[in-house]
């Protein structure tokens, strides 16, 4: 449990924080159009006639948005509604053709569920908090008003209207930024797990309103206010962070906090009021006549159900356990999907070129991918997405390590080169001559040049400084342009200093 | 040759298949009845009769390759307008839609093209497709072809909402044309006016492309001069289309071919809460004439309870509302249609200016009160109240259908009344509506068929209610009367 406390003038006080996160779902056509979904395209360029609202047109579900948003549910362990069914919620604004949203106010798609969330993600075994969510329902996003077009008028496009979100609430069972944050991070890891959300916030693709309501310890909860259209994960600490300290502040100051919208300024780092509850709007929702309530059989949920893939803490776990990794290697490698996939097949390659078990060569392969590979790329401002090394590029590099062809040391060379060239580990270490040396006889006349161009130090080891031990292994090893076997480098260095 | 405007739809597409006539003459012939009509009764928003030849032309030719004509080849109808139809313009009656030319074409339209029919133009209507006499149109009153045997030359509402396809219809403007129905719009239009008109199951006619008023009641239907008309049309519009949500994934029967007058074996049922106070002497009698003939084409006519009759008008007066309160919400000056700037205005002003000069009084007036009933505090006392009536209305039904195979009650309650006479009592319009209403809210097949003539000499309807996908049931009865009751006038021609 958290014991984030925001210590006023009068004393201390807790935070109470609920999240509703709006994320896209990931599908070629709109909820309820054929029309195209595409980020980035041309103005009014994917809008159909029912997107447009031209009269007569009606709604029609689309299969997959709904398959999306069930597998969504089974993913944090919800209650799937066989029966739901769509309501409209009724307001004016010129971003929303029909003068209504389609969504589902009295009957989600999906019903309670929860997730669990790691409060320090360097420390996946730490304190863990079990965060509730309230439902999610699917609903249509409406289009977007560009002010700076025109001198005086605004324009509309239409190309987000009527694609498909979920909308996602949680109980409000945060308590501290860190919590909020870890929230939506773990969310957005299962949706792009499940493939039902890509997870861009940058590109508007997932958003949260942020409920924030500040309480002394114990008591019953304050009055909120909502933060909406928050799209980063810090975005969201910052805006609990400042906006229960403005609460606190504003209750300190004998006022009261109004329940209200309000919007974040990332410049300023603060919250302003957009909208207060009396001029919130009365939406007027009902049934939406133009659709049947939308019923779902055992054997489609089933199929949802079959379809997801191994899910973040499972895949942890089995990491941990049948691959027997750190917890914190686990974590890493479990936080985005795609670096587990790198990861698996990686794994995979590497298991495969050595004839062994996947979990024989487990650790070497997950201890290369975080501490080489990650410094790396950062270093090229570059992610495994974009990386030049493939899974199997690695597994090549590590066979030759494995097999005593080059040492570590010359792999952190050879992955530059490969980083560089795109060339393969092996044809680097041929061209360049990093074959390690086995030769006794060479590394015997390296040892010998080292220990005698350093007779002072000997002497030192000798009267009992068995530290510099490693010294004349790096001399030696250096002396021999890194490729000695540096098992047989030790070797014969103990026998000549026995 | 007999005026080829007189022929209904089996008998110009059968005309035109053997050869008595070209679908050309046809057009020609019923395009020269829009054009002399128009002044005086004013069933039309837009004639089209470049399209109505184009598509005789179509057919001819179909013909003379010795293709299949389809089942309305060669019949050119009328369109009501709040269909869209491609690059003609659709209103729905409005000022909001003036000038409005769909890039696309309703599905029920298009069928109907498919099938070989042309379009002789778009039929004015209630605006909306909100009254009951067609005087809520922006492009003016549709006048009746019919006028009271006393001398006296009133202009008659030719009913509502299908006001311009009535009064087409039954003045040999065009054979048949479309309606919708979403509480009586076909069939107390059809009984004003003395023809034939079937509002379907909903669902079985596709709501693409039809401007939506109330969309869990809106249904299209054929208006034509007798039961087979309808059968053929009806067939042609019908369908299941995966581009409407509601629609009924059904086959569509051949009506046409299973039409039977016979209805030995058959229980009509007749509900006792219909006989009310206020319906007029005449329509109570032709209801019992319609109850003779029924027995007299072998069914058993069986007193019937619809306990919960009194609540559908009530109920429908917030359901349609509050359907279509959300449903125009649409028409704001943004995209398409009307918009009125006001000099400095922003935009929710605009939204004002646009929809006050844009939409006329009943559209307002239907608009404020759905908004009403789905307003916070009033929704679960007004809209969830009518939605349990709505179902306890559909139990009448299903109980009722349990032991017999139709159900037998007046079209509407007087006959057609004189245009302006009820303008000033909403309510007083409201309540034509009462016979028709009950099945709109349970969404069962339910037709209008000529029953004759009362005391001045206007035509009386009488309706047939169905199981819901009975529509052959409710046609065969339809059937049974109409040859009965030998219907055969016809308003004299005066314009």
């Amino acid at each position: 449990m958290s014991n984030y406390r925001i210590h006023g003038a009068t004393g201390e006080w807790e935070v109470v924080i609920g999240l509703e996160v709006h994320a896209q779902v990931t599908s070629n056509s709109k909820l309820f159009s054929g029309a195209a979904t595409a980020f980035g395209a041309e103005p009014n360029t994917q809008v159909s006639l029912v997107d447009a609202a031209m009269p007569g047109m009606l709604p029609v579900p689309n299969r997959e948005c709904i398959r999306q948003a069930v597998r969504t549910g089974l993913a944090i362990n919800a209650q799937i509604n066989k029966w739901s069914r769509f309501d409209r919620k009724n307001y004016f604004y010129a971003d929303l053709p029909q003068g209504y949203q389609i969504s589902q106010l009295y009957h989600p798609l999906v019903g309670e569920g929860s997730l669990e969330v790691v409060l320090d993600p360097k420390d996946p075994e730490g304190s863990t908090k079990t965060i509730g969510i309230e439902r999610i329902h699917v609903e249509q996003d409406a289009g977007k008003l560009m002010h700076d077009q025109h001198p005086t008028m605004s324009y509309v496009d239409l190309n987000r209207s009527g694609v498909a979100l979920m909308e996602i609430v949680s109980r409000p069972d945060m308590r501290s930024p860190a919590e909020a944050g870890a929230y939506l991070a773990k969310l957005r890891t299962i949706l792009r797990y499940v493939g039902s959300c890509d997870g861009n916030m940058d590109q508007g693709s997932m958003r949260a309103d942020v409920n924030v309501s500040v309480r002394r310890p114990g008591e019953p909860f304050g009055t909120r206010t909502e933060t909406k259209n928050v799209n980063s994960v810090r975005f969201v600490m910052a805006v609990v962070e400042s906006e229960a300290r403005r609460q606190v502040d504003l209750i300190e100051d004998g006022g009261a906090v109004v329940q209200e919208t309000r919007l974040y300024d990332p410049d300023k780092n603060e919250t302003r009021s957009m909208r207060s509850k009396e001029d919130a709007h009365d939406y007027r929702y009902f049934p939406d006549p133009d659709l049947l309530p939308l019923e779902l059989d055992d054997a489609f949920v089933e199929k949802c159900r079959a379809s997801l893939p191994e899910l973040p803490d499972a895949k942890r776990h089995r990491y941990e356990g049948a691959l027997g990794l750190s917890p914190y290697n686990a974590g890493v490698l479990t936080a985005e999907v795609e670096t587990a996939r790198w990861f698996e097949a990686l794994l995979t390659a590497t298991a495969a070129k050595a004839g062994k078990g996947e979990a024989e060569v487990a650790k070497q392969a997950s201890n290369w991918l975080i501490s080489e590979l990650f410094g790396a790329l950062n270093k090229l401002g570059k992610g495994l997405d974009d990386s030049p090394v493939s899974p199997e590029d690695g597994a090549e590099l590590l066979a030759l390590v494995a097999d005593g062809t080059i040492s570590g040391s010359i792999a952190k060379q050879v992955l530059e080169k490969m980083l560089e060239s795109g060339d393969g580990a092996a044809a680097i270490v041929e061209r360049e001559g990093l074959k390690q040396t086995t030769d006794t006889g060479a590394i015997e006349a390296a040892v010998d040049q080292v220990l005698a161009a350093n007779a002072d130090k000997v002497a030192e080891y000798k009267a009992g400084k068995e530290a510099l031990f490693g010294f004349f292994v790096g001399q030696a090893m250096k002396a021999m342009q890194g490729k000695g076997n540096p098992q047989l480098v030790n070797q014969v260095l103990k026998s000549r200093l026995g | 040759m007999a005026d080829l405007t007189d022929l209904g739809v089996a008998a110009i597409r059968d005309g035109v298949a053997k050869g008595l006539f070209t679908a050309v003459e046809v057009a020609e012939a019923f395009n020269a009845n829009v054009a002399a009509a128009q002044a005086a009764l004013n069933a039309f928003i837009v004639t089209t009769p470049d399209a109505a030849i184009e598509a005789a032309k179509a057919t001819d030719a179909r013909r003379a390759a010795g293709q299949p004509l389809g089942k309305m080849g060669g019949v050119p109808i009328g369109m009501k307008d709040l269909f869209a139809t491609r690059g003609v313009q659709t209103t729905a009656a409005s000022h909001i839609l003036e000038g409005f030319e769909p890039e696309y074409e309703s599905t029920v339209s298009q069928k109907l093209w498919d099938a070989g029919a042309g379009m002789l133009g778009k039929l004015n209507m209630d605006q909306f497709a909100m009254g009951s006499s067609n005087e809520t149109s922006y492009f003016g009153n549709v006048i009746s072809p019919w006028r009271r045997n006393d001398g006296g030359n009133a202009p008659l509402a030719p009913g509502g909402s299908s006001g311009g396809s009535s009064a087409a219809v039954s003045a040999r403007l065009c054979p048949a044309a479309t309606g919708t129905d979403t509480g009586g719009s076909i069939r107390q239009p059809a009984a004003f006016t003395g023809i034939s008109g079937i509002k379907p199951t909903y669902g079985r006619c596709s709501r693409w492309g039809i401007v939506a008023f109330a969309s869990s009641l809106d249904q299209a239907g054929p208006m034509a001069r007798d039961v087979r008309d309808c059968a053929i049309m009806l067939e042609a519009m019908a369908g299941f289309d995966p581009k409407d949500a509601t629609s009924l994934n059904l086959p569509v029967p051949e009506w046409e071919a299973g039409l039977n007058a016979d209805l030995r074996g058959k229980k009509v049922g007749v509900p006792r809460e219909y006989r009310m106070d206020g319906t007029d002497a005449d329509v109570l009698a032709s209801w019992d004439q319609g109850i003779e003939w029924l027995k007299d084409a072998g069914a058993e006519v069986i007193d019937i309870s619809l306990p919960h009759t009194k609540y559908a008008l009530p109920a429908y007066y917030i359901v349609a509302p509050a359907e279509a309160s959300s449903n125009l919400a649409r028409y704001d000056g943004v995209r398409y249609g009307l918009r009125d700037l006001p000099d400095g205005a922003n935009l929710q002003e605009m939204y004002a200016a646009t929809r006050a000069a844009g939409f006329g009084a009943e559209v307002k007036r239907r608009i404020l009160i759905g908004t009403y009933v789905l307003s916070a505090g009033f929704y679960d006392a007004y809209y969830t109240q009518a939605q349990k009536v709505r179902t306890l209305i559909s139990h009448d039904f299903r109980n009722a259908f349990a032991e017999v195979d139709v159900i037998l009650a007046p079209t509407a309650p007087t006959a057609a009344f004189g245009l302006g006479d009820m303008v000033s009592d909403p309510l007083a319009m409201y309540l034509n509506d009462v016979f028709a209403v009950p099945a709109s809210l349970a969404g069962l097949p339910a037709m209008s068929v000529p029953a004759g003539l009362n005391r001045e000499g206007l035509p009386l309807g009488l309706q047939i209610v169905g199981k819901p996908f009975d529509e052959q049931g409710v046609l065969n009865a339809g059937l049974a009367i109409e040859s009965r009751a030998g219907f055969a006038a016809r308003p004299e021609r005066w314009w």
